[in-house]
């Protein structure tokens, strides 16, 4: 174990992770092969001249206020609130964004610094379609030619979003490899990478990969967490009780729980999903039921054999599908600032019907796992204790894999 | 001194370069490996990389993925990789063998102990696709204390800096990924290579070989011209693919492949 796990929770400063290296205690790094270990040097020069630039920062600010529609409100759910006869639950509103989720915030700020980098293509990977769709967007909007891989098996769950992306101009390419998921579209899409090194960016949809992938996807997606903290300031004069966010790669999460760790009494729960039940094996929960290895670039928990061949998922959302979770979530579940839970398929199912049916929103069925565990919770607390469920993104996107399990045909 | 650096001493010493052949263990099916090594080196080749299948080869092309894929079909574990090794070692105790693998695997056994079983089955040299030198130092260390050689990968966009970093790290020879891609990709550029293994020659003693991207009796003779040693992996692992469901032809077709290579790098040799 590492030196930050055997010290005292309170000691950690923060903000001094990951190192230079992107190590997150034992987690991070960069394990990768030889031909992309000059652009990921090149990719963290810039991200480290441009991240506090004045003139990048501004544009950034520009379009997420401008483009994105920020900042995205944070609702209090009354009715939902009051049914569940306990705390307060808050939804930040990261479903109102342009494009329908916060994936948006990280491309846009990926897209500026391929801009500035003189990059002219960019690739990405996508599970439900969403970070493909957001990376989609910006390529249209920044005139760049895209490429997005998705598993040959998720192309066909999640068909509405492959027909967008397809509609902003970009190439989808179907992976048939291996479980035909997200894991071997990112495994496609490094290998774009190693081949077009000299002239593609490319936009990892969340904080896993190698450094500096994690901390600059956090960074991007710290405006979460960011207003989400002036917010409930201003609406309940004080800090929540609770954060719940859903955790696949762990992007929104991240964003939501960064700008409170510091906040040593804001618990912070982050969920997995728990597909057909942990003790089922047909989950996608690596932080509740994997051990420490290395895939995409970076050490952190992962499903896998004895032998460590990674094992396919299971989840009812696309994007929870991953047998992987960014390396600072590893990090967090062992120096236990977070608190890691998971949610089945069945659960997360019956939060979405809830919050449709009591607040008129459909939540995407990724947010959903943090909406059934926010719920959970909130029923455990008191009427004046606060708590914050990220709301990721909306649920449009699901109505088929909805339908199906209600056996109705569109 | 180690089999590799033997091999390597001998072969310079009589003019003939050095041909690294790639198959991945248990392909098409576990029994197929041990004596298709053996045919290998009957054909030419002089040292052999058995690549250790995984689930997600990042660097690997459509060809070797498919060899994976096989392979796993068969739950062929690490262990079993030493296991043919081990068998293989009992009629050839001179042929260098190198491992070519992704970390996981090594992690899921724990560096000191991978060090342990590889190097008591009877491997001389270990490359890990996705381990730079900066994350490899721990089991550099196991490896070394057991007498194994880590080599490393030097590819066409490593800067000088790194390039000198990874030749103080390396060990029984320098592999150069002759082109921006994964393995199987395009045909290289000749001129490129000669002009990079020129550079890396200027900061290692350590034999360079040369890989990705040698289709060919031809390809293979073009590199050797530049090189210590071509290494020879998609070519090889297609005809395996193609020839699955008749394993005598297999045998021969592949050795048929080595042996026009030897032929083509030997001719070009210079004499001894």
């Amino acid at each position: 174990m590492s030196d930050t796990t055997e010290q005292g929770l309170e000691s950690i400063d923060f903000s001094h992770y990951p190192d230079s290296r992107g190590h997150f205690g034992p987690y991070g790094g960069r394990f990768v092969a030889e031909t992309l270990m000059a652009a990921l040097d090149e990719l963290e020069a810039a991200y480290q001249r441009y991240r506090n630039d004045p003139d990048f920062v501004a544009e950034f600010e520009h379009d997420l206020k401008h483009y994105v529609g920020r900042p995205s409100s944070l609702y209090y759910a009354e009715r939902w609130s009051k049914q569940l006869g306990g705390a307060k639950i808050y939804l930040k509103r990261e479903d109102l964004n342009h494009t329908g989720a916060h994936k948006v915030n990280n491309t846009i700020g990926q897209a500026l610094l391929a801009k500035r980098m003189g990059k002219r293509r960019v690739i990405a990977e996508t599970g439900a379609g969403q970070h493909g769709v957001a990376t989609a967007t910006v390529a249209a909007r920044f005139g760049m030619q895209c490429v997005v891989y998705m598993g040959a098996e998720d192309v066909q769950r999640q068909a509405p979003n492959v027909f967008r992306m397809k509609l902003l101009g970009a190439e989808v390419r179907a992976v048939e490899a291996g479980t035909r998921t997200l894991k071997d579209a990112m495994n496609e899409a490094m290998r774009d990478w190693v081949t077009n090194i000299d002239d593609t960016f490319y936009i990892i949809g969340t904080v896993a990969g190698p450094h500096p992938y994690p901390a600059m996807v956090r960074d991007f997606q710290a405006i979460i967490g960011e207003e989400a903290k002036r917010q409930i300031l201003d609406m309940e004069g004080r800090l929540p009780d609770a954060l719940v966010a859903c955790v696949g790669g762990g992007s929104n999460a991240i964003g939501l729980f960064h700008p409170f760790l510091e906040d040593r009494d804001v618990a912070m729960y982050g969920v997995e999903a728990a597909g057909e039940g942990i003790a089922t094996g047909r989950h996608a929960a690596p932080l509740a039921a994997g051990r420490p290895g290395v895939l995409h670039g970076n050490r952190t928990y992962l499903m896998e054999t004895d032998d460590g061949q990674i094992v396919g998922t299971h989840s009812i959302s696309a994007g929870l599908d991953y047998p992987g979770v960014g390396p600072e979530h590893a990090w967090l579940k062992d120096i236990k600032r977070v608190n890691y839970v998971s949610v089945t398929d069945a659960e997360a199912l019956d939060a979405f019907e809830q919050l449709t049916r009591l607040e008129g929103i459909l939540p995407a069925l990724e947010s959903s796992h943090a909406l059934a565990y926010g719920a959970k919770l909130a029923r455990q607390m008191r009427k004046d204790e606060v708590i914050v469920v990220n709301l990721s993104g909306r649920g449009d996107k699901d109505i088929n894999t909805i339908a199906t399990l209600k056996g109705i045909t569109l | 001194m180690s089999r590799i650096a033997e091999t390597f001493a001998r072969n310079r010493a009589s003019g003939r370069k050095t041909l690294v052949t790639f198959i991945t263990a248990g392909d098409p099916q576990p029994q197929v490996t041990v004596p298709l090594l053996h045919r290998l080196v009957e054909a030419g080749a002089d040292i052999l990389e058995v690549g250790v299948p995984f689930s997600d080869p990042m660097a690997e092309g459509p060809v070797i993925q498919a060899a994976c894929e096989r392979a796993l079909q068969h739950d062929v574990s690490s262990e079993d990789v030493f296991a043919m090794v081990r068998e293989f070692r009992q009629k050839d105790q001179q042929t260098p063998i190198v491992l070519m693998g992704y970390l996981n695997p090594v992690e899921a056994m724990g560096h000191e102990r991978y060090a342990e079983r590889a190097a008591a089955a009877g491997v001389d040299g270990v490359i890990v696709v996705d381990l730079p030198p900066e994350e490899g130092e721990d089991f550099n260390r196991a490896l070394e204390a057991r007498g194994l050689d880590l080599i490393l990968l030097v590819a066409p966009t490593t800067t000088p800096a790194r390039l000198q970093r990874i030749c103080d790290a390396a060990r029984g020879f320098v592999y150069y990924v002759s082109l921006k891609g994964v393995t199987g990709a395009d045909s290289l550029d000749i001129d490129s290579v000669t002009a990079k293994v020129e550079e890396i020659r200027k900061v290692t003693e350590l034999p360079v070989g040369v890989g990705f991207g040698i289709r060919d009796a031809e390809s293979a003779a073009r590199v050797a011209s530049a090189a210590d040693a071509a290494v020879v992996g998609s070519a090889i692992v297609r005809l395996i693919g193609e020839n699955q469901s008749d394993i005598d032809a297999l045998y021969d077709r592949v050795a048929s492949l080595v042996g026009e290579m030897r032929r083509a790098m030997d001719a070009t040799g210079e004499p001894a």
